[in-house]
């Protein structure tokens, strides 16, 4: 095989995980979507609080320390223990479920039946309100994620693929990253148990009947209110995945929360309502991006992926306006 | 009692017509055009001027163009913060290119660059709706930063990219660069605020303004009654355009002085002008107004609060910033969904039945 | 009532924005807020506490007592102004405002309200022409002196040839990261080494392509270009394809301790620098005690010694040293922006001065003068050392490329003069 062509698969393979690390932050987008016609704006800014907040409590760190300081004069830092990352895991749910019940409360309880701009628009305020408190309570310097994942290329597959190429040719074996091979195989566990949990539990054919129609789904007896937590619970939680796997990548800090921008594409590509959409919506902005700036990128000066990934997702919604898996939209006069 | 239209006798039909039909109103809008045109230049410091008053009207322009596009043709965009890019750079290149150019001019081809551009991009909106529009236009606003950034010929090779706005005159004053006085560059933005601000309103009570409102309303019922959504939709996107292109052209040089597109041009400026037009009122002219003005007014006012007032450190200030806006767009949006002007619109209609509200 | 209390606060701070009288005011334009929070905070806290520590220790400079007000940009240009003109009515000395973006378009503003500029290592580069930007006061170094200096660290590892050899910036898609790519170019053609630009857009988390890119070319150096973010990504990525971290050069905003994760893993990384590194001087013991254990500590004090805390205090002290200058040339104590200006243009920052004030040998010397607002341009190199986590000098302070470097300046500033109708100024 020539190298050229080796190059090409490696950048389409890492273009596939890079397209999954999109989708892990797009699902969370959708699951909201779906169930309450809410695009959720602040879903980047709960993946940086919710990575901020396994951090925090795995090493310990006091909540509000900056705060305290300045009011009382005092200098804690530091309760002086880590906390086991499984267990500092489930207390950070514990954390997401607790945000996703005051969000319903105080939020989405006052603002049902409204239209979904300004449904959008509260979710802007909250993302704002989420970035001051996040800083507030857990401080604003850079945070190492470490929960044992692994980091760097796979030096057995480089090894294993280093003959591959044609005599003669520069070429080093192919390279793929360890972290993204996780994040592939959680972004699939993930998806197949929220398949699981939404086609053969109660709550989660409640949660569909919702998502199909609000009205239907009262007069059979299902409590919106209830789905709705839930359902922010589990967005909340794959935006703690989310936080995770970007985390690991750049260290948890506020630029954590503009990964959303990312996902954005992938949503339009994949259609506000489908999870499938959301994974192959990802996939294909992923290699699209990867593609674009390897074949056309050194033409015309690179860092063409940020605005790549929105024009590709727009030559799709041309032909198919509500996205490759979206719903129908039908409209009647 | 005084804010009713009886006795207020209308004898022709530009009279029945007019903007505002309360007498009490029409003295209230010439009075506040009054204190913003003789009385607060008098009170004017450089402080006032660039940190409030220049922003405010700049940032109302940005919100009376993103209005007429989304309030009133319903189009959701967030593309405003690489239109506004355009116009700082159409005056950039015009100003350096032509220095004989008078700003006035130079604004305004600014402002119909920018339109023209707008109704390119505006091309997918005949086919995409609702939030996939609205995430659509983000692919013209990464696009134009992009492509601003990338080529050297917008920013004349500069080494860094920056732009910087030269000295201009207009009347013997001094109205951009550091020697503008204060209160020559409030005047010029005011000036440009009102024209536009009765523009919009024109427009939108025009044949114009109706079909857009068709659009937004249903776009198909508004297809079988005769409206043109091609027409009305580019018209929209090229109008909006041309408000934030004089926006834009106004940010760089009077307010900024020197811009950089990534920096002052970013994504989160398409969202602050968004916030506006739903925290002000979508569909309004005071609206947009009000919008600007919290925006603007809220953080340098809480800063100025919590920091100078009460001398807190100022990153939890900032922060607190963050944390107070965020939560007033949520309890402003569940007292009032529908934006202060509406809040506006209540109480004018509590106002006319008083003091006898049944 | 307790609405109206808060609305007559409001509007008399804003109103009344009353001067800090018989203070000398080095504001502080500080982002300890947003995305680059983490490389503002530590150098916001080493150049605020300087002050104090003046205050604590010396009573002040020349028996004035400074202030630092401080204001929250949060790197946006648009807050940076309402800073500016905040701060400008406080009697402001002069403005540090540690962002290109800031600087450049306080230019012009601060020129004409005659208040300087001290922009070391970032801001406008041919600010140092003084003939052309009277305000404005980049030395020791630039953007475009880190650069140079780095190809001759290059060069000199080499063994003194690098004809035909392939470096690759990495670069932040920005105006800051923008900056070297003329003075590299020319010095490509100079030596005739390849240059690959490789862009990195804002925020830079996903650089994936960018890093294939040079896995498959495996340019014979890097350098970086980058602050935020980007620069944790672009040290995990390199050492993730096994880049060789000592053929990488990072110039300064790339080379702090936010900027390693995984401290072994970027072991032997260089970075340029203008100030040295650690906090083996005389000065911290006075800090610790005067500042720190007084408890007046801008920070939590966890920053004291870290890289930008120090360059933050390099930045402080370099003011402080202009303004004593002012003070003797004037006769005057409490002197105003103005005379600041001559302060810094006369400013003689020797070894003997640096001991002087806690720091002998931090820096290079250099004087200002009329037409020199940069200094020599001396850079040195520092290394990172995984198994002690600390940075390190290996490279003195030499001098870069002043011949290219001078013309690219000279080019820059009179673009900038013709297009602003600006007479320079006879030096």
């Amino acid at each position: 095989m020539s190298a050229d062509f080796l190059y090409l698969v490696e950048v389409i393979l890492n273009g596939l995980m890079a397209g999954v690390m999109y989708s892990l932050v797009a699902l969370g987008f959708v699951l909201i979507f779906k169930a309450s016609g809410i695009f959720n704006y602040a879903q980047g800014v709960m993946a940086l609080f919710a990575a901020l907040t396994l951090v925090g409590i795995q090493t310990g760190q006091v909540p509000f320390a900056h705060l305290i300081n300045a009011i009382f004069g005092t200098n804690v830092h530091h309760f002086g223990w880590q906390v086991p990352t499984v267990l500092a895991i489930a207390l950070t749910v514990g954390v997401m479920v607790l945000f996703a019940i005051i969000v319903e409360r105080y939020i989405l309880h006052h603002l049902v039946n409204q239209e979904p701009i300004i449904l959008f628009m509260a979710t802007i305020g909250l993302a704002y309100f989420m970035e001051g408190f996040g800083d507030i309570m857990w401080g604003s310097q850079i945070k190492t994620m470490d929960v044992g994942l692994p980091s760097g290329g796979s030096l057995w597959l480089e090894e294993y693929t280093q003959g591959w190429a044609a005599e003669g040719e520069r070429y080093y074996g192919m390279y793929l990253d360890k972290l993204d091979m996780v994040a592939s195989l959680v972004a699939i566990v993930l998806v197949v148990s929220l398949t699981i949990f939404s086609q053969y539990t109660t709550t989660g054919r409640a949660l569909r009947a919702v998502a199909d129609d609000h009205q239907a789904a009262l007069s059979v007896g299902i409590s919106l209110r209830t789905i709705w937590v839930i359902v922010w619970s589990i967005a909340g939680f794959v935006a703690l995945v989310a936080g995770i796997m970007w985390g690991a990548k750049s260290g948890v800090q506020f630029s954590l929360s503009l990964i959303a921008l990312k996902a954005l594409p992938v949503l339009m590509l994949g259609g506000f309502t489908s999870i499938p959409g959301a994974i192959i919506g990802g996939l294909i902005i992923g290699v699209g991006e990867k593609l674009f700036e390897y074949a056309i990128g050194p033409l015309i000066g690179g860092a063409t992926e940020n605005w790549f990934a929105y024009v590709l997702a727009l030559m799709f919604l041309v032909f198919r306006p509500q996205g490759l898996f979206g719903e129908k939209i039908i409209e009647r006069v | 009692m005084f804010y009713r239209e009886s006795g207020d006798f209308k004898k022709t039909y530009q009279k029945d017509s007019q903007t505002f039909p309360i007498k009490f109103d029409r003295m209230r809008y010439y009075f506040v055009l009054a204190v913003a045109f003789l009385v607060i230049p008098m009170f004017l410091t450089d402080y006032m001027a660039n940190a409030v008053m220049i922003p405010f009207l700049v940032w109302a322009i940005a919100a009376l163009g993103l209005n007429i596009l989304v309030g009133y043709t319903g189009q959701l965009s967030l593309g405003t913060g690489g239109f506004m890019a355009v116009g700082a750079y159409a005056t950039y290149k015009l100003m350096t290119a032509f220095p004989g150019m008078d700003m006035v001019t130079v604004i305004l081809l600014s402002g119909l660059i920018t339109a023209f551009v707008g109704a390119m991009f505006g091309l997918p909106s005949l086919r995409i709706k609702g939030f996939y529009l609205a995430v659509a236009t983000l692919a013209s606003q990464f696009f134009l930063v992009w492509l601003l950034n990338k080529v050297p010929w917008f920013y004349n090779n500069s080494a860094s990219g920056q732009i910087s706005a030269p000295e201009r005159e207009m009347f013997g004053v001094i109205i951009t660069g550091p020697h503008a006085t204060p209160v020559a560059a409030y005047l010029f933005c005011l000036v440009f605020a009102v024209a536009l601000a009765w523009l919009a309103r024109n427009l939108t009570r025009g044949r114009l303004g109706r079909s857009w409102m068709a659009i937004r309303d249903m776009d198909i019922a508004a297809e079988i009654i005769g409206v043109n959504p091609l027409m009305a939709k580019l018209s929209a996107f090229a109008v909006s355009s041309f408000f934030i292109g004089i926006a834009g052209s106004l940010f760089f040089s009077v307010y900024l002085g020197a811009a950089e597109v990534t920096e002052a041009f970013g994504i989160t400026v398409s969202f602050a002008v968004l916030f506006m037009i739903i925290i002000g009122g979508l569909g309004s002219i005071f609206g947009s107004f009000v919008g600007a003005a919290f925006m603007v007014l809220m953080p340098v006012l809480l800063k100025n609060v919590l920091v100078g007032g009460m001398g807190w450190p100022t990153d939890l200030a900032a922060h607190f910033e963050y944390i107070i806006v965020g939560g007033l767009i949520i309890i402003f949006l569940i007292v009032e969904p529908h934006g202060l002007a509406q809040m506006a619109r209540v109480l004018k209609e509590k106002l006319r039945l008083w003091p006898f509200p049944h | 009532m307790k609405l109206k209390q808060l609305a007559t606060i409001a509007l008399t701070t804003l109103a009344v924005s009353a001067p800090v009288a018989a203070d000398l005011v080095f504001p502080s334009l500080s982002y300890r807020t947003g995305p680059y929070a983490a490389g503002g905070t530590p150098y916001a806290d080493g150049w605020a506490d300087y002050f104090t520590m003046l205050n604590a220790r010396d009573g002040g400079i020349g028996g004035v007592m400074t202030s630092v007000p401080e204001c929250e940009t949060g790197y946006n240009t648009a807050k940076g102004v309402e800073c500016y003109e905040s701060l400008k009515g406080d009697g402001a000395l002069v403005f540090n405002p540690l962002s290109t973006g800031i600087t450049y378009q306080l230019i012009p503003k601060a020129t004409a309200d005659d208040i300087p500029l001290l922009t070391q290592g970032y801001g406008r580069t041919s600010g140092a022409n003084g003939a052309i930007f009277s305000h404005v006061f980049n030395f020791p170094a630039n953007y475009w002196a880190g650069a140079s200096r780095i190809v001759n660290r290059i060069k000199h590892e080499a063994g003194g040839d690098i004809a035909g050899k392939n470096i690759a910036l990495v670069y932040h898609n920005s105006g800051y990261g923008k900056e070297p790519i003329p003075t590299l170019k020319a010095l490509a053609e100079k030596h005739g080494f390849d240059l690959t630009l490789i862009p990195v857009d804002h925020p830079g988390q996903e650089q994936k392509s960018q890093w294939l890119q040079i896995r498959r070319e495996r340019p014979d150096n890097i350098i970086l270009y980058g602050w935020g973010v980007m620069n944790q990504v672009a040290l995990q990525e390199a050492a993730n394809i096994r880049y060789p971290m000592d053929q990488m050069f990072g110039i300064w905003w790339s080379g702090t301790e936010n900027d390693k994760l995984d401290g072994m893993a970027s072991h032997g990384y260089k970075a340029a620098t203008f100030h040295n590194v650690g906090s083996e001087y005389p000065v911290y013991k006075d800090i610790q005690k005067h500042v720190v254990d007084a408890g007046l500590a801008a920070g939590d004090g966890s920053n004291v010694g870290s890289v930008l805390y120090n360059r933050g205090m390099y930045a402080a002290m370099t003011a402080a040293t202009a303004a004593a200058t002012a003070q003797d040339m004037h006769g005057e104590k409490n002197i105003t922006a103005g005379m600041m200006r001559d302060g810094l243009e006369n400013i003689n920052m020797s070894d003997a001065v640096m001991a002087a004030a806690g720091l002998p040998k931090f820096g290079p010397e250099f004087t200002g003068s009329c037409a020199n607002h940069g200094g020599t341009g001396q850079v040195g190199i520092q290394q990172w050392d995984g198994n002690k986590q600390a940075w390190k000098l290996i490279g003195g302070f030499e001098s870069p490329d002043n011949k290219v470097i001078g013309e690219l300046i000279k080019a820059d500033s009179d673009a900038y003069a013709a297009e602003n109708n600006i007479t320079p100024r006879d030096c």
